[in-house]
């Protein structure tokens, strides 16, 4: 801070301070500071059982990327770490998408009610959110196992004589964080379409353009602040989701989360665990960057 | 507002019909309307909130499908067209315009979206720029201009595509009285010089009297009247018409014989005077007939009056003032004189005055 130019301004900034404080302290304690504990761990050694070894070390983050062959000591790309980074990815990408063409038009369908029915819309919405996650992501496990509703619905009439595995797939994966992400995805969405005045929508009509069109060039860019957010919502704890995998996905179908919380647990490797866990971090942070950057490419060559 | 010369109209409303909702919440918005708008017109639908004004506006541009009745633009049945296919425009009443857009791309959005090539969309933007004269600020955002060049890119971007009908839903009402006199101007200026049809939707009976080539009158989803603004004016159709346009003083008369000089009315001073008939109105008994303030003049001599009254009030306005007469049965009676140089106040309150009523001052209504 400043020398103060008056006593006045000098207590405002105080005040101002003051207020801060709480959320400060929550920021440091609770976000910044294990945040550096895991930081620091991710450079010491694991200790036999848990825990680590206060000697500095830099073997976690190699063993993030490489991995050591025992016998022959030669160093290969740790294929089963990246191959589950690039499946978090790819999860978390493909829920983000779902989440949109879905999310979309479910936000588009409430924004177009009538004001006094809205909310009854978004509560229907929210609802899902009451329940504890785990219990939704049995329920799903219920709905799509294979003597689940969706497969003996499906025997019963006959369509399939055996049933379809759907449980335990990558898809089962994203339908589960899917349906627990959704209203993240929905909702910044219709906050942005609710302030859309609908009259700029028909005054598009009125110009010539087709359904498609007006979609294209005039309430997407108008809702466009409700979209990037709603994705971000949908996409960051996807990539950390660790409940959903673990239910849905069995043991073989790992994500991000279900590796880093094994390397804390049974495999008893608490600094390559941390060093995982900064590395997402790192991810969601270039993922974000990257994204906001094209999302936003429009504007600034506008503006 | 005959069919007769079907083909020089612009727009034709043949029995439409509007209604919203159904059982108890069903509103009737038009009710079996038709009218009919001819080319190069400045034809404006005038009438209270509620009216069915909007809804008819809005039923040409396709935005709302008729309940029942046909929508003729030059001739061809456009009532089951979307508004992207009909060749026409709106200036809406909030501007609407798209926020993410420079005024120049606003302009050009219609003329993109009928798929012209850029050199011509260019061409055209900028003689729209000109014509609303707006060029400086053409790469201005929508939120960087005021109210009324707001109002001018509204009207350049519904022009630019050059539709046959130009639909204007009360693009004044936000505007300021000292800007909304210029685009007055303005708007007939522009009607002029595009020769293309405006169809103008207001509440202000001023407006549509100063700007309308024709005026429709309209109420409870019916239009009422429709005629020349001076035929609106001096010769009101029913009791809604006559009170919604200017001031008006309403007596209750007796039709007396057709003479020489066409119709004579018995008024409640036992005088009679010349007046004139509504097309499809009765033609003995009881009527109302409505005298214009300004059409009535105060004389002290009362013999040779059509009517005597007490003075009771004397409001001073300026340019006129208007005197709140009492007739003898009691009916009020408005009359509005202009103000002498002289400064002094002819009458006052309390006189018994007689009042003389010019020729053709006196209108028979239908209802």
């Amino acid at each position: 801070m400043t020398e103060p130019v008056n006593s006045r301004m000098h207590k405002a900034a105080v005040n101002r301070w003051l207020l801060l404080a709480p959320a400060l302290v929550i920021l440091c304690f609770a976000a910044s500071g294990p945040l550096l504990i895991v930081l620091v761990y991710s450079f010491l050694q694991p200790g036999d059982y848990g825990g680590v070894v206060w000697n500095f070390s830099i073997e976690a983050w190699f063993n993030v990327l490489f991995q050591e062959d025992i016998f022959d000591e030669t160093v290969t790309f740790a294929d089963a770490h990246l191959s589950i980074f690039w499946r978090s990815v790819r999860l978390s990408f493909g829920t983000t998408v779902m989440a949109f063409v879905i999310g979309f038009p479910t936000a588009y369908f409430i924004a177009t009610r009538p004001k006094q029915q809205r909310d009854m819309w978004l509560l229907l919405i929210i609802i899902p959110f009451w329940t504890n996650l785990l219990i939704r992501t049995f329920a799903i496990m219920e709905v799509i196992r294979n003597e689940g509703v969706i497969n003996s619905a499906l025997l019963a009439a006959g369509v399939i004589d055996s049933p379809i595995q759907i449980l335990f797939t990558d898809f089962a994966i994203m339908l589960g964080m899917l349906y627990v992400y959704l209203p993240l995805m929905v909702l910044p969405i219709y906050a942005s379409m609710e302030r859309l005045d609908f009259s700029i929508v028909e005054a598009g009509y009125d110009l010539y353009a087709s359904r498609f069109k007006v979609l294209r060039r005039i309430i997407l860019p108008l809702v466009k602040p409700g979209v990037i957010a709603g994705s971000i919502l949908v996409f960051v704890p996807s990539l950390g989701a660790y409940v959903t995998p673990r239910v849905l996905g069995g043991g073989k179908n790992l994500m991000v989360g279900n590796l880093i919380e094994l390397q804390f647990g049974q495999g008893r490797n608490w600094p390559l665990g941390s060093a995982l866990a900064v590395t997402l971090l790192v991810i969601v942070m270039v993922a974000l960057l990257f994204y906001v950057r094209v999302a936003t490419k429009e504007d600034i060559k506008h503006g | 507002m005959n069919s007769s010369n079907g083909g020089s109209q612009a727009v034709r409303i043949e029995a439409v019909s509007k209604v919203f909702g159904e059982g108890e919440g069903r509103v009737v918005a038009l009710d079996n309307v038709t009218v009919g708008i001819r080319q190069n017109e400045f034809f404006t639908l005038l009438g209270p909130s509620g009216c069915g004004k909007t809804t008819l506006l809005r039923l040409i541009a396709g935005f709302e499908h008729p309940t029942g009745g046909e929508i003729l633009l030059e001739g061809a049945d456009i009532s089951a067209l979307p508004p992207y296919a009909r060749p026409v425009n709106t200036v809406f009443q909030s501007y609407a315009l798209f926020p993410h857009m420079t005024v120049a791309q606003n302009i050009g959005f219609g003329l993109e979206m009928l798929g012209k090539p850029r050199a011509e969309i260019d061409r055209t933007v900028d003689d729209m720029l000109q014509l609303v004269k707006m060029t400086e600020l053409k790469d201005r955002h929508t939120n960087q201009i005021s109210g009324g060049q707001q109002q001018r890119v509204a009207l350049a971007r519904a022009l630019a595509p050059h539709p046959k009908v130009l639909l204007l839903d009360e693009p004044l009402s936000a505007l300021d009285l000292k800007l909304r006199k210029e685009m007055q101007i303005e708007l007939k200026r522009l009607q002029n010089e595009t020769g293309i049809t405006f169809v103008f939707v207001t509440h202000d009976q001023e407006e549509a009297l100063t700007m309308s080539d024709q005026i429709a009158v309209m109420n409870n989803g019916k239009i009422l009247q429709v005629g020349a603004p001076r035929d609106i004016y001096d010769h009101p159709a029913d009791r809604f018409v006559a009170q919604f346009i200017g001031e008006t003083n309403f007596l209750t008369a007796e039709l007396a014989s057709r003479g020489k000089s066409g119709t004579q009315v018995k008024l409640p001073s036992g005088k009679s005077v010349a007046a004139a008939l509504p097309a499809d109105g009765r033609t003995q008994g009881l009527v109302t007939v409505v005298v214009r303030p300004e059409h009535a003049r105060l004389t002290k001599v009362k013999s040779k009056a059509a009517l005597t009254g007490t003075l009771e009030n004397i409001v001073y306005f300026g340019t006129d003032t208007h005197y709140h007469l009492q007739l003898e049965d009691k009916t009020p009676f408005i009359v509005r004189e202009q103000n002498q140089p002289d400064g002094q106040a002819p009458y006052r309150e309390g006189d018994q005055l007689g009042i003389e009523i010019g020729a053709d001052a006196v209108q028979v209504l239908r209802d």
